[in-house]
């Protein structure tokens, strides 16, 4: 298993929620405090470099217009660590490609990351959460067209290497694509893709890339990931489905105190309490199927969205959303997680939300790395099947 | 009411049918077409009143290349060159206004007249202000209180409709987001194309309406030759489900005047 300590750059100093509508899209600038924020990045770059030094991998998501991640320009934080790393996976997951409008900017972008970091890049690309929409002006309708689009692109930006070529395709126009420099890894960084539903999963097993699921918990990342088997085995890659392939993002925090890790846990929580949205952001027409609006109207819930309101710790890990305790608790945890969804080779750590501050996130980071990290490397290695039990036993066997 | 379907190229397009007369060609708003409609009902008593469901509407199919205004104008020339109708008066509400405006452009000779009651489909204000109010920026509470004058009336409720008519509100809904999003509710040429419009054209505004001002209505009306404006009291943007009997009568009597008559293009003289 490896480990990827992840952490959105959350700007947590905001007013009661009752004085706004949405902490997304909408919420003013002006209660941004530049100085505060610059200080903000110090810390949180700060925080990934402690997880490099101990032998965790990094990894930056992109949001735009909210507090809950500042960070609306991936590309430049990860250049900045591509500089100040020198060993350390650097995961980009991901950049929002149904929302950019140029493709092949990406594809230059991430080339030129992977030139910076000596060949350390991996590459996610999301359709990007539904707020993300209104914020980049990009239809609701058709983001998943626009997004594999869009991806094949870029793979084909990354990967020619005899002068231009042409794309005059349903969404992107491009008559001269001839990128330099072209990546350092040959033919391209890895490539990542995240997917909550199981429909989006199949696909990306169908293609073989990582398939990453966020906060999933018991309940969806089963279903995820056995879409995402179906997708490789009908593509003719294999019987086996290897866990490399499958990732999933947690809260964690750990502590060999308890109290401390309990307190440390309660402040992830901030990242999913802090999301007040109106359901004009929350869900644009079209984001999700006519079938699964319709069932919406008649009352069901996004799955995760019916729990947050009584969420807490002890709630967050019983759903598997959450692993924290002391480094055995989560350890147990995790295993016991790994067993439930079928396996999984990448764990995404949401190591610091809101109000953690910079020394129990440090805290956190290094008692996992230096306490559980081992152990999970130990128990879960790289190369094993996923797949239900039996499954894999008769893939083992066969 | 008849039910039909047209397959022309590769969209199955739904269209109903009812009255007997002279035809009347009706375009539907950004909710869509429902037989039950009383503004249809009550045109259809003197004419016969023909309306599609836009492609991605109704039941009618949304193939992957359509994606704007026009796009479906060219769709409903295709029906009146089925029914072999060389010349319709058209009323177009909304959404359906635009496409109206969008067809006279395209083919003049092909209207008698023309009514588009609180159309959309034009930019006439800065760049730094929306010509009509962002609805998807909205709860839904807000829209209901834009469209309607008397909103209390017409607050939605989910467990009034049956799942096929909800599975056909929301795909409504999702269609008229992909057409209507950006350039946001306006075809940016749309106005520099009107002048092509021949038909005596009366622009029809709710006086409640929160959506398409008068200044807009206005701003409509002189782009196109022969063309004025008239507001329904006690009605907001959708004045053909909160008011059809005033929309029904003011329509009928315009369509049927027979003092006006069609323009001449300016360079004809």
């Amino acid at each position: 298993m490896r480990a990827w300590f992840f952490s959105e750059n959350a700007y947590p100093d905001l007013p009661p929620e009752t004085e706004y509508d949405s902490i997304r899209v909408t919420l003013p600038n002006s209660l941004y405090d530049p100085k505060k924020g610059a200080a903000l990045y110090d810390r949180y770059i700060d925080e990934w470099l402690v997880a490099e030094e101990e032998g965790l991998d990094i990894m930056l998501n992109e949001h735009h217009q909210t507090p809950t991640c500042v960070d609306p320009a991936a590309p430049l934080v990860l250049a900045a660590l591509a500089r100040l790393t020198s060993k350390a996976r650097l995961l980009l997951l991901g950049n929002p490609i149904s929302n950019r409008r140029d493709p092949v900017r990406v594809a230059e972008e991430m080339a030129l990351a992977d030139i910076l970091s000596h060949g350390r890049l991996e590459v996610g690309f999301v359709r990007g959460v539904p707020y993300e929409l209104a914020a980049a002006n990009s239809n609701p309708v058709r983001t998943n067209e626009r997004h594999w689009e869009a991806l094949d692109l870029i793979l084909k930006a990354w990967t020619t290497r005899d002068g231009p070529f042409s794309h005059e395709g349903q969404f992107f126009h491009h008559r001269n694509v001839n990128i330099w420099p072209r990546p350092y890894q040959d033919p391209h960084p890895p490539v990542w893709v995240s997917a909550t539903s199981p429909g989006g999963a199949a696909r990306v097993g169908s293609r073989g890339f990582v398939q990453a699921t966020f906060l999933t918990g018991f309940g969806g990342t089963p279903r995820v990931y056995e879409s995402y088997r179906q997708g490789w085995r009908e593509a003719g890659r294999g019987a086996v489905t290897p866990v490399n392939r499958l990732a999933y993002a947690p809260l964690l925090y750990t502590s060999p105190d308890p109290a401390r890790a309990r307190a440390g846990a309660e402040q992830l929580l901030w990242y999913l309490k802090a999301n007040k949205v109106p359901v004009h952001y929350k869900n644009p027409p079209g984001y999700v199927p006519v079938d699964v609006n319709v069932r919406f109207l008649r009352g069901a819930m996004p799955q995760l969205a019916a729990s947050i309101k009584d969420l807490n710790v002890e709630k967050a890990i019983e759903a598997g959303i959450m692993f924290a305790g002391t480094p055995d608790q989560v350890f147990e945890q995790v295993k016991h997680f790994y067993g439930k969804v079928g396996g999984f080779g990448h764990m995404l750590l949401m190591g610091q939300a809101g109000f953690l501050d910079h020394e129990d996130t440090v805290h956190g980071i290094r008692t996992f790395a230096r306490d559980v990290y081992p152990r999970l490397k130990e128990a879960f290695p790289d190369d094993a099947a996923s797949g239900a039990d039996e499954e894999r036993v008769q893939a083992v066997a066969g | 009411m008849k039910h039909h379907f047209l397959h022309t190229g590769d969209v199955e397009l739904e269209w109903h049918e009812t009255g007997e007369g002279a035809p009347i060609l009706y375009l539907h708003g950004g909710q869509g077409f429902f037989p039950d409609d009383a503004f249809v009902a009550e045109l259809a008593r003197t004419r016969r009143v023909i309306v599609p469901s836009h492609p991605g509407f109704g039941k009618s199919s949304l193939p992957d290349w359509l994606d704007c205004v026009s796009d479906i104008a060219h769709v409903h020339l295709a029906l009146l060159d089925y029914l072999g109708l060389d010349e319709v008066d058209v009323v177009g509400c909304s959404i359906g206004g635009w496409i109206a405006a969008e067809m006279g452009t395209m083919s003049p000779e092909r209207f008698g007249r023309i009514v588009l009651a609180a159309p959309v489909g034009i930019k006439v204000g800065p760049v730094d202000r929306l010509d009509v109010p962002d609805i998807f920026a909205l709860s839904q509470e807000q829209v209901t209180g834009l469209f309607y004058h008397d909103a209390a009336k017409f607050r939605f409720d989910a467990s009034a409709h049956s799942d096929d008519r909800l599975t056909i509100i929301v795909r409504n809904r999702e269609t008229l987001t992909l057409l209507t999003w950006e350039p946001y509710m306006h075809n940016p040429k749309l106005r520099h194309r009107l002048q092509r419009v021949t038909a005596p054209t009366l622009i029809l505004r709710g006086g409640s309406d929160g959506f398409v001002s008068a200044d807009y209505a206005n701003a409509y009306a002189r782009l196109i030759p022969n063309a004025s404006v008239e507001t329904i009291e006690a009605a907001g943007h959708n004045i053909a489900e909160e008011r059809p009997e005033a929309l029904a009568a003011r329509v009928e009597a315009f369509l049927a005047d027979p003092q006006t008559t069609k323009t001449l293009w300016r360079n004809a003289g």
